[in-house]
């Protein structure tokens, strides 16, 4: 029986579990504590979490004095302000002097659905991921979602994470486990590659399941950490098959696609890609129906296999 | 308080470091003397008489912290912890040399002594709420000291900061706004009307002192009176002259960030090793 949760909630709880054990543990948020779920962490310990109003910039850079403090600072917001309006002082006085900073972009890709295009992320990851230093995450669920907050409180230096906005389709197991740089195999297959972050994971899955009733077997692979990136791993990955698609709620600017026709850069294997093309999102009623205007299928992803395995036959 | 022999022992750090500028600066480069001079008696008042802090362990967790929010102006904090023995002074003459521990903006991991990476402006104040509000979880009496720019304070992310510190009460933090009235183009009152400073600090629930900056005795009144403020933050207008010390820099738009011609860099040598002597320290009597 398929089950969906809510990730936003497995963010503020494990930082409350962090926050239990270990003293350094702090929390920021720009008056959206009750939409990321920090407001958890305000709860638990209220001397240890800073509302920050309505600023982001002044967040960003008030955790890197709490960082340069000995503390491990968690601040949030929605991934679009958390990246686009801190950018300056995430690269500046956050990401060059390496500092324990981690960042939360809360409804990420195009999970705020109602709220349109200025609300909506689809560059975060690539705008993350250029900066030296920053170690980017992109977990697929509930649970996974609070294996990467642990692991960004372990890591040394700046983390950005996403989180979406609504219920997601519960895929990993309860005593998963999570491992920097590691790709997970959603499902095994020989004839395609179908490599995924965040919500495609699912679209993958769905779409490995249409293929089969081609006879075309589908691989299906989680990526979790997209910086750094193990481009070795995906080229490994790849080799072999007739083709991969790689399948991102981003734009294919910078994010998954880009990676991935990097790690390809000197095989034979054709890859192809889903993702938002050179253009802002808007609003909707559901984030399905802005997924099928923005081509974000399970049967975009097989189509293009399907394009690629008979391509690759001829 | 400061008797006259603290008095002198500050003028001449602060005329080392003055004579300290003129030698990174050196002849034909570009450097930010002026704001860099118009700063040098408050650094010295902090490194010299206000601040714990050890130079030979850095790191120690009692320290009070400095953070040269108008990171450009960084030539003097490099010189004062030269002077205070944080690193050689012979490593001043490697300023932004390829691998050099100074660079251009300070950079946290690279220069002992060096509290954040600063440069792009704004940051600054925001950065020293953060130590300030990791010293009170920590239960420790140290203080953070920020220096700003008047130019600086166009950044929006002042402001933020400026409301926040109220906000949670920060009181172990003084903000430093050397107000030299020249930016890299022209007077800041051409560009940003961020005037009346004492007012609109005041507005924003600061503890306001005004004064003369580059008066030694008057930066000392003032982080004296800071440490005595509770329950809010303490914003020092330091009213400053750009270039001070240095003749030919003195309220010089080029020399905010400007190259010296070999006859100005002799001068200026000239002037600050004169103000060296004067402020050296006395001779001592012996007392028995």
């Amino acid at each position: 029986m398929a089950t969906y949760t809510n990730p936003r909630p497995a963010y503020g709880e494990t930082l409350v579990e962090l926050g239990k054990v270990d003293q350094r543990i702090v929390a920021l948020d720009a008056d959206l504590c009750k939409s990321t779920m920090s407001v958890l962490f305000q709860d638990a310990f209220p001397d240890r979490y800073f509302e920050m109003g309505i600023a982001e910039a002044n967040m960003m850079s008030t955790a890197a004095g709490l960082a340069l403090g000995g503390k491990i600072a968690f601040a949030s917001s929605f991934a679009v302000f958390a990246t686009g309006r801190a950018y300056d002082q995430i690269r500046q006085s956050i990401s060059i002097a390496k500092l324990n900073v981690k960042i939360c972009g809360s409804s990420c890709g195009l999970s705020d659905y109602s709220d349109g295009a200025t609300h909506q992320s689809i560059e975060d990851v690539a705008i993350m991921r250029a900066i030296p230093n920053m170690t980017v995450l992109t977990p697929l669920d509930a649970t996974e979602v609070r294996l990467v907050v642990r692991a960004a409180a372990a890591i040394q230096g700046p983390v950005y994470m996403r989180v979406n906005r609504n219920p997601v389709l519960d895929l990993l197991d309860k005593d998963a486990t999570f491992e920097l740089g590691k790709y997970r195999i959603m499902r095994e297959g020989g004839d395609v590659l179908l490599l995924a972050h965040g919500v495609m994971v699912e679209k993958s899955l769905a779409a490995a399941a249409l293929l089969e009733k081609d006879g075309i077997s589908a691989k299906v692979v989680s990526v979790t950490t997209m910086k750094p990136f193990n481009y070795q791993g995906a080229l490994e990955l790849a080799l072999g098959m007739k083709g991969v698609v790689t399948a991102e709620e981003h734009t294919f600017m910078g994010g998954l696609a880009a990676a991935m026709a990097f790690a390809l850069r000197r095989s034979s294997v054709p890859m192809d890609y889903v993702a938002v093309d050179d253009s802002f999102g808007q609003s909707a009623f559901k984030t399905e129906e802005l997924q099928v205007a923005y081509g974000l299928t399970a049967e975009n992803i097989a189509g293009k296999a399907r394009n690629l395995v008979k391509e690759t036959s001829q | 308080m400061l008797n006259e022999e603290k008095l002198r022992e500050i003028c001449h750090l602060a005329a080392r470091l003055r004579r300290d500028i003129i030698l990174m600066v050196g002849v034909g480069q570009t450097g930010h003397i002026g704001g860099s001079c118009s700063s040098a008696d408050i650094v010295a008042a902090l490194y010299g008489y206000k601040m714990k802090h050890d130079p030979k362990n850095p790191k120690w967790d009692g320290r009070d912290r400095f953070l040269m929010s108008k990171a450009h102006s960084a030539i003097v904090q490099y010189a004062a912890l030269a002077e205070s023995g944080y690193f050689p002074a012979s490593e001043l003459l490697t300023l932004k040399k390829l691998g050099s521990i100074l660079q251009g903006h300070p950079e946290y991991h690279r220069t002992p002594g060096i509290e954040a990476t600063s440069g792009s402006l704004g940051q600054g104040l925001s950065i020293s709420n953060g130590m300030a509000l990791a010293m009170r979880l920590d239960k420790r009496s140290s203080r953070v000291f920020c220096i700003l720019g008047d130019g600086e304070l166009a950044e929006g992310q002042v402001w933020e900061a400026a409301m926040f510190a109220p906000a949670k009460k920060v009181d172990n933090l003084v903000a430093i706004v050397d107000n030299n009235g020249i930016q890299a183009t022209g007077a800041v009152k051409d560009r940003m009307d961020s005037g009346p400073l004492p007012e609109k600090w005041r507005a924003f629930r600061w503890h306001v002192i005004e004064i003369d900056g580059n008066d030694v005795q008057a930066v000392v009144a003032a982080l004296d009176e800071a440490e005595t403020i509770k329950g809010q933050p303490t914003a020092i207008i330091a009213h400053t002259v750009k270039g001070k010390g240095i003749s030919f820099a003195e309220n010089k738009v080029a020399f905010h960030n400007g190259a010296m011609t070999q006859e100005q860099y002799d001068l200026a040598l000239k002037e600050t090793n004169a103000a060296i002597a004067k402020f050296a320290p006395a001779p001592t009597t012996k007392a028995n």
